[in-house]
């Protein structure tokens, strides 16, 4: 694309949180934890339960360990952002206002192809499923659109949008550049790879080679316990924190290839039982009713 | 008579459902009309990604005023039953008649105006809409009772001629107005009414009609194509899809590096068609483009230039990955990737990929050492579904040349490369590539034709009308594999109960029959089973002295097996052959033996059914299948096929027609006199005994097994030694009917046991003029019971001979 300036990453994020902050959003910052996606946070999962109304958008760095590829894949990270909006309910105009932050960060819907593609959402981690699209730009997915319909095994009353830009796809794509490396993180001439190349060799490396699995698999058993202590004692935000260092502990023992196909079932199993049971204990904490 | 407009807007609806979704909506409406009295002229259905629509012709303005009588109590009822009738029907009692003593009232209602109808059955529609997949959404969806529709609904349009239908759906108001295209028109249209509905939408770039923008796809694609010197594969499905994603379709052609064409051809169509949803050119050698074509939803400023660039950016990444995994894939060669089978579980109780694999190659080898699958391939190739036996040979392909123990050695090999793709990065990324891919990686590493081509197409038949494959390295590998899938889940239990069938065997069932019938030779299925049980249980190829007897079983052994004796892990693993096999758990594991016998019976009962699925959709007549294999006994499937063809012939003639009569009349007259003998099916098979057919007792027929309690039946045992065994001199017709038997039954039987179905038929054949004959002048039912007692028995034998081939008593008319 690159017709005219492209915004850098940087003022992709930028120019996306002055955008969602005037539609009413609560700009939040990433959360401090290791997530695989924005959906984690508990600015979304949590806040998607009950009656109260809640608009939000953040970036949020994801973990997915088994995508790394050493620095050496121009497409795939071990870390990424997600630019991540969250409205509930789900306002009448909400396709309208995510086009007018396609258009805000460059991209003219009578120059370049929009389309909304069938895509619905499913976490079974999170006990949860909503329908929507994939938004393609040009044949490639930019966005996840989706209209939550069940959070942690409850009905979601009411329901919430959610929007998911990965935001160095796009970035790439505004940028016209070919290695998510080349991209120009700022106008100053620092680059993507300048930040975050070394990084990805190195924790490619841990994730795959070096993290200790004795101690992972003794971190996920103690998760599981404070997660059980937290429950007990009534505070379900802590709890789901719990859910959440369990689930990326699980991700990286799946990246050292240490969980069999058949404890894999019974491992999703756990960490969706402690996924679901904070969102339970979150809903009983508020007096919100299934 | 005036028309009616109804539009349903919403958010984009997923194009696999708008046209089912435009039928239901036509529907709908019809049926909630005539609840009403309504009948439409017609009705017009329209649908694009943001709404539904439809018009309605000629609907009257005012529904029918209908008179319906009803019958009330008797007038000398009590008062409260008539105070019921009243208040039912809304009258008083000086407007009912009396007719003999009853009331009768007789309501008139007045013709409702439509629009009051259609304004009610809008909102009925709306909420009882069927789609696959609905949602709730909005502030409406505090409540989990909210309306719930594909995506959010946003406005209902509704007019009857120029009037508007007021009506209203969890707060969507119907009115005049509706959006055109998301981004060629901003703001609000309004809609006349039918008559300018479509025009109105067309100006504002929305093309209403599915059927025209299918055929605007396929037209400007053609073009775009033939102005390059290209040809669009057609593909219907991928049309209707991009006319579900557009309500203003333009397509665009681009192009992408000819160096990417090394990749197989197969990789870049799935991944312009199914990841891209983009069309497929050829060019003028009938070879892949290098180019595409995809559907813009706009006419875009520039032409068209910015969306080509990117979805040509978009292409060269996934082919890039494509060429990548080809790439690396075929840095290791197939039976390294083999080796990682390990890894994956092909079910829990039936071990890993790996444990398959190895079964499937020592059962592929063992087909063809047993001539079941031969170097000469297929007698008679044909389409899965198909009665084996009609369709034409083609040119044997060049196996002819081939021992039997090379392509032994083809088989194994193949077979046990056969299922290494799945590991492959290709088939990660494009499952549908199965097989597939495994042939190119095979071809490449310079393994034999056979080989590749037997990897390539091992899953065939993959449903009816898929090619069966007819090369004989190919036939036993995919013989084999579903040998070994069905053989094993029906060993841990895991047969199809009703509609359920998670495994596929029923479809895993058909492709066997079809592969097994065009070859010379079927598998006996308790020899398979007793193979299959062996080869899951030992690894005898990998026999190492040093390790203890116990660990040279696999865990699967115990698995299936339990707990088994000693002295048969000894031997089993000196015994390899099947007899062996076979003895070992006769003398050792008779209780295993007999538990696997009556998995047998099922099993044979299941490829019985498909068997018969699959001729009754070739046409054979059911009641002729039932017939063949209500005799049992017989485990070969392909001689009980040989059996139903001879009799669908002999029925067919006029000797076989008269000879069935005769016989229902036989098996009639013995099942009033007989009630309590059972029909003597020769289950047991063929040559009972020393003693031919010929010289056996003839009173003995009716009581086939002698050694029974004599005397249960109605019918006396008479000893005594064919004719002569008879007290009295029989009259000449039914001394014909013994002579004739005397010569019929040894022919039958030797024909049966040489498998020359015709021959027992023929020989069938020669009783019918005989037995019209015997009922034409011959009483059954003498007075002398010697007589009748003889004469019974002689009908016996002809249900007994005709029996030897088919159970005749199942064939209808």
């Amino acid at each position: 694309m690159a017709e005219g300036k492209a915004l850098s990453f940087q003022d992709l994020i930028l120019t996306l949180h002055a955008y969602w902050g005037k539609q009413g959003c609560v700009i939040l910052q990433p959360y401090d934890m290791e997530v695989g996606a924005g959906t984690f946070h508990p600015a979304t999962t949590l806040r998607a339960l009950g009656p109260k109304p809640w608009n939000a958008a953040y970036v949020q760095p994801s973990r997915r360990p088994t995508d790394g590829r050493y620095g050496e894949n121009p497409n795939r990270l071990q870390h990424y952002y997600q630019y991540q909006v969250i409205m509930k309910p789900s306002p009448a105009n909400l396709q309208d206002l995510y086009l007018g932050s396609l258009v805000e960060i460059g991209i003219d819907p009578l120059v370049h192809d929009i389309r909304f593609v069938e895509d619905d959402w499913e976490s079974p981690t999170l006990g949860a499923w909503g329908l929507g699209w994939e938004v393609w730009c040009d044949g490639m997915e930019v966005s996840q659109f989706t209209y939550f319909q069940q959070m942690g095994g409850y009905d979601c009353k009411p329901v919430a949008g959610e929007l998911t830009y990965g935001l160095e796809r796009l970035a790439m794509y505004i940028q016209g550049v070919d290695s998510v490396y080349d991209l120009k993180f700022n106008d100053a001439g620092v680059t993507y790879g300048d930040v975050f190349l070394e990084n990805e060799r190195q924790m490619s490396k841990w994730n795959f080679e070096v993290a200790d699995t004795e101690k992972l698999f003794r971190w996920f058993k103690d998760c599981q316990s404070e997660w059980r202590q937290c429950i007990d004692n009534g505070v379900p935000l802590a709890a789901f924190e719990q859910a959440i260092k369990a689930s990326h502990t699980f991700n990286l023992l799946q990246a050292r290839g240490v969980i069999s196909v058949q404890e894999r079932a019974s491992y999703m199993g756990q960490v969706r039982d402690m996924a679901k049971g904070s969102c339970e204990a979150w809903m009983q904490s508020n007096g919100w009713t299934a | 008579m005036t028309d009616f407009l109804l539009e349903l807007r919403c958010e984009e609806i997923p194009a696999r459902m708008q046209l089912k979704a435009s039928d239901d909506l036509a529907r709908l409406f019809t049926e909630e009309l005539a609840k009403s009295g309504l009948t439409p002229g017609a009705i017009d259905s329209f649908v694009t990604p943001r709404r539904l629509a439809l018009i309605a012709r000629d609907l009257p303005l005012q529904t029918a005023a209908v008179s319906e009588e009803h019958k009330g109590p008797r007038t000398s009822a009590p008062p409260q039953a008539l105070e019921g009738f009243l208040r039912k029907t809304g009258l008083t009692q000086d407007q009912l008649e009396d007719r003999d003593g009853v009331w009768f009232a007789t309501v008139n209602k007045p013709g409702r105006a439509t629009a009051d109808v259609l304004a009610q059955a809008i909102p009925a529609i709306i909420r009882a809409f069927p789609w696959p997949k609905s949602m709730r959404w909005g502030a409406a969806s505090q409540t989990t009772e909210s309306l719930r529709w594909v995506r959010p609904l946003q406005g209902i349009v509704a007019i009857l001629g120029e009037d508007l239908i007021p009506c209203e759906v969890d707060g969507i108001q119907s009115g005049y107005a509706t959006l055109g295209h998301r981004f060629h028109h901003s703001g609000e249209i309004t809609i006349g009414g039918a008559s300018d509905y479509a025009e109105k939408l067309r100006a504002c770039h929305v093309i209403v009609s599915h059927q025209e923008r299918q055929s605007i796809i396929a037209e400007k694609s053609a073009q775009a194509a033939a102005a390059h010197g290209y040809t669009v594969v057609e593909d219907k499905g991928l049309i209707a899809e991009n006319a579900g994603l557009t309500e203003w379709p333009v397509p665009l052609l681009g192009d992408f590096d000819p160096a990417f064409l090394e990749v197989p051809p197969e990789v870049i169509q799935l991944t312009l068609r199914i990841n891209q949803k983009y069309f497929v050119l050829r060019d003028g050698q009938g070879k892949l483009a290098p180019a595409f074509i995809c559907t813009a939803n706009i006419e875009a400023k520039d032409g068209g230039a910015a969306i080509i660039a990117g979805n040509r950016k978009v292409l060269a990444a996934r082919l890039s990955d494509a060429r990548f995994f080809w790439e690396q894939d075929r840095k290791t060669r197939l039976e390294d990737h083999a080796k990682k089978l390990e890894r994956i579980t092909f079910h829990d109780k039936l071990g890993t990929v790996a444990d398959k694999v190895e079964r499937v190659a020592k059962l592929a080898r063992w087909l063809v050492e047993e001539g079941i699958v031969t170097p000469a391939a297929a007698v008679t190739p044909a389409k899965a579904g198909v009665s084996g036996g009609s369709a034409p040979t083609p040119e044997m392909p060049a196996f002819a040349g081939m021992t039997k123990s090379e392509l032994a050695q083809l088989a194994e090999q193949a077979a046990y490369l056969c299922k290494a793709d799945l590991v492959t990065e290709m088939v990660g990324e494009f499952p549908e590539l199965q097989g597939i891919m495994g042939g190119y990686y095979a071809r490449a590493e310079g393994l034999p034709d056979a080989v590749a081509d037997a990897i390539r197409d091992h899953y065939k038949p993959v449903g009816q009308g898929d090619d069966v494959p007819t090369a004989p390295v190919t036939v036993a590998v995919s013989l084999a594999d579903k040998l070994d899938t069905l053989v094993g889940f029906f060993f841990i239990s895991q047969q199809p109960t009703g509609s359920r069938d998670p495994f596929a065997l029923r479809r895993a069932a058909l492709g066997i029959l079809a592969l097994s019938l065009q070859m010379p030779k079927m598998f006996s299925v308790r020899d398979l089973t007793l193979r299959w049980i062996f080869y899951a249980t030992s690894s005898h190829a990998n026999y190492d002295s040093s390790i203890p007897l116990k660990k040279q079983f696999s865990e699967l052994f115990f698995t299936l097996m339990g707990d088994v004796s000693l002295p048969f892990f000894d031997l089993a693993i000196k015994n390899d052959t099947l007899d062996g096999i076979r003895s070992l758990f006769e003398e050792y594991e008779p209780a295993k033996l007999a538990s696997f016998r009556s998995n047998d019976a099922e099993l044979l009962d299941f490829f019985a059914d498909r068997l018969k699925v699959q001729q009754r959709e070739a046409g054979v007549r059911h009641d002729l299948i039932d017939a063949v294999f209500a005799l049992g006994g017989e485990d070969d499937l392909v001689r009980l096929l040989a059996r139903v063809h001879a009799l669908q012939s002999f029925v067919a003639t006029d000797d076989g027609a008269n000879l069935l009569a005769g016989y229902k009349r036989a098996a009639n007259i013995l099942k009033k006199e007989a009630p309590q003998t059972p029909s003597p099916l020769r289950g047991e098979g063929r040559g009972e005994g020393e003693r031919g057919e010929a010289e056996r007792p003839a009173i003995d027929v009716a009581h086939p097994h002698p050694t029974s309690e004599g005397g249960t039946g109605l019918l006396p045992t008479l000893e005594g030694e064919g004719n002569s065994g008879l007290s009295y001199t029989p009259e000449i017709a039914e001394a014909a009917l013994i002579a004739a038997l005397d010569v019929a039954e040894p022919r039958t039987a030797q024909a049966v046991a040489a498998e020359d179905f015709e021959g027992a038929m023929a020989a069938l054949a020669t009783l019918r003029a005989p037995i019209d004959a015997f009922f034409e002048s011959v009483t059954v039912n003498d007075p002398d019971p010697a007589k009748r007692t003889a004469r019974l028995a002689l009908l016996a034998r002809v249900r007994d001979a005709v029996h030897s081939v088919a159970d005749f008593s199942k064939i209808t008319g």
